[in-house]
């Protein structure tokens, strides 16, 4: 499944290249934003100074087609059409064949769509990136994680489709508030309290924030580790989760049609 | 029957159609109201932090987002869907559009106008009123009529992004996401202070993509604000011209387009 996620993405090249470029644009337009309220600031917001800011928006840009910030809805039409049927009368498992698929797209994506933001980034405002090759491993196993994270969440929120039918506006809103609390629009650092803790309390942080804190090295030596941990903690509930809505779903599922 | 009833059904149908799957439609309003709202909050985030961002208050900076999201969602409700052309391309449903008697381009908008996206023109225009009320601006009788004209504008330059989008989707075909660095990203742009912007980029989203004018230039106009280098204030009272502008080029692409137009079937 893995395999075969990572082929039927390698299909689309020019779609691929389309997507890397509109990240780019808008990289360039969030980096502005970005430089602009730092300077306002007087240096730096929250830890983020100038440099570490505009890379900040990079890096979101590289890792917003990998981890899917914007939630795919196949899963859910797959529900809605009656063609998770098929799926489930196959041999594999479908929460774990829909990760694995999932991981599959994402290690094609990440080169070709992560790969021109930051090669924007480096030669339009130049990239803050730590010089130790540490964080970049401990970074790679966090978007692994990420990717993961934000594939059981939407694995879940995809199967509300068992009793909503249609679940188009329950995915804009997935995609609104994921898209707030991950980091997506601004670092989770800048919020103002009330708003960090309610994000702290979701998964979506563990998608998007925390891997780009520790490719950043924010997150260094055991507070890396502490937020690997809390990324693994969310994938377990959120896979525990699926699996028992999962298991719902199914038992009341009626396939219209002969 | 005259045509602007047939558009009149055309629209109705598809509202009333929309409206009648009451729970989806629900949700479908409370995705597109949240969409704007997790905007502002960006907005918010950053005054949080910062008092002025690119030379504008809280107050002035709200009322930038709130013309443009406003603008910006009625052009989407209007030729949102224009985005769908790809797929009319690929399955050759773009031909029955062709055989009706009717102008393509209209037929798709009005053929599946979005009502659930009237969920972000409300929230809109509620921030726009607050943002009014706390904005601090001389009022005469011209800067009554600039606020007038703008949202109007500011949604006919969005639409024409729209269409020359749409445009371009006869030769793209595969890559259509190119075309939304120039919407959305003008959507995004247009929603912030033109000034923090470095000055190719300002000038890109202002005289080529007239994304400034639906916002930013007006707002400065109306609060007597100097504008930023390139971007003098009066460009402000030029939303309408650069409207004018911008749809007869994204015209001209579309005509251009359907041209081009060689069918998808055999």
């Amino acid at each position: 499944m893995f395999a075969a996620g990572f082929h039927r993405y390698s299909g689309y090249r020019a779609a691929t290249a389309a997507g890397a470029f509109t990240n780019t644009v808008f990289g360039v337009l969030k980096a502005s934003v970005y430089l602009g309220a730092i300077s306002s600031a007087g240096g730096a917001i929250a830890g983020y100074d100038a440099q570490t800011s505009v890379t900040y928006a990079w890096l979101t840009q590289a890792l917003i087609a990998p981890i899917n910030v914007f939630a795919r809805t196949e899963l859910a039409q797959r529900v809605r059409t009656g063609d998770i049927a098929i799926d489930l009368a196959r041999p594999a498992d479908l929460q774990l064949s829909w990760l694995a698929s999932d991981l599959g797209r994402a290690a094609y994506v990440i080169l070709p769509r992560g790969l021109p933001p930051l090669l924007a980034g480096w030669l339009i405002t130049g990239l803050s990136l730590p010089s130790q090759p540490l964080p970049y491993l401990l970074g790679s196993i966090s978007v692994v994680l990420a990717v993961a994270v934000s594939a059981a969440t939407q694995f879940l929120v995809s199967l509300t489709a068992f009793w909503l039918i249609e679940v188009r506006g329950l995915i804009t809103l997935y995609t609104a508030f994921s898209g707030l609390l991950c980091g997506h629009l601004v670092p989770v650092a800048w919020f103002p309290d009330w708003l960090r803790l309610i994000a702290a309390l979701t998964p979506f942080p563990s998608m998007l924030q925390v891997p780009i804190d520790v490719l950043l090295g924010r997150l260094q030596g055991p507070d890396a580790l502490g937020a690997l941990g809390v990324q693994m903690l969310w994938l377990g509930t959120m896979l525990v989760a699926g699996r028992l809505v999962l298991f719902r779903g199914t038992s009341r599922l009626v396939v219209q049609g002969g | 029957m005259p045509i602007w009833q047939a558009y009149r059904a055309l629209i109705g149908s598809r509202a009333r159609a929309q409206a009648s799957y009451r729970t989806s439609f629900i949700f479908d309003v409370a995705g597109s109201t949240a969409l704007g709202l997790v905007e502002f909050g960006e907005v918010y985030v950053i005054f949080h932090n910062v008092p002025v961002l690119g030379g504008l208050d809280l107050n002035a900076a709200v009322l930038v987002f709130a013309l443009a999201n406003l603008a910006f969602s009625i052009a989407d409700i209007a030729c949102g869907q224009l985005d769908e052309i790809p797929t009319h391309l690929r399955a050759g449903t773009l031909d029955a559009v062709l055989l009706r008697p009717l102008p393509a381009l209209a037929q798709l908008a009005a053929g599946d106008v979005s009502m659930r996206r009237l969920g972000r023109g409300a929230f809109a225009l509620v921030i726009l009123v607050v943002a009014l009320s706390r904005a601090d601006i001389e009022w005469t009788p011209a800067r009554s009529a600039l606020l007038a004209v703008t949202p109007p504008a500011g949604a006919a330059i969005f639409a024409a992004l729209f269409v020359a989008a749409g445009a371009a989707q006869f030769w793209l075909i595969d890559a259509q996401e190119v075309t939304s660095a120039f919407t959305y990203g003008s959507g995004y742009a247009g929603s912030f202070s033109a000034a923090v912007l470095p000055l190719p980029v300002r000038v890109l989203f202002t005289f080529v993509i007239p994304a400034t004018f639906t916002a930013y230039l007006p707002t400065i106009a109306l609060l007597g604000l100097p504008g930023p280098v390139a971007l003098p204030a009066w460009l402000g009272w030029c939303a309408p011209v650069a409207a004018v502008l911008i749809w007869a080029a994204a015209l001209l692409g579309w005509r251009a387009g359907l041209r081009r137009y060689t069918g998808a079937g055999g």
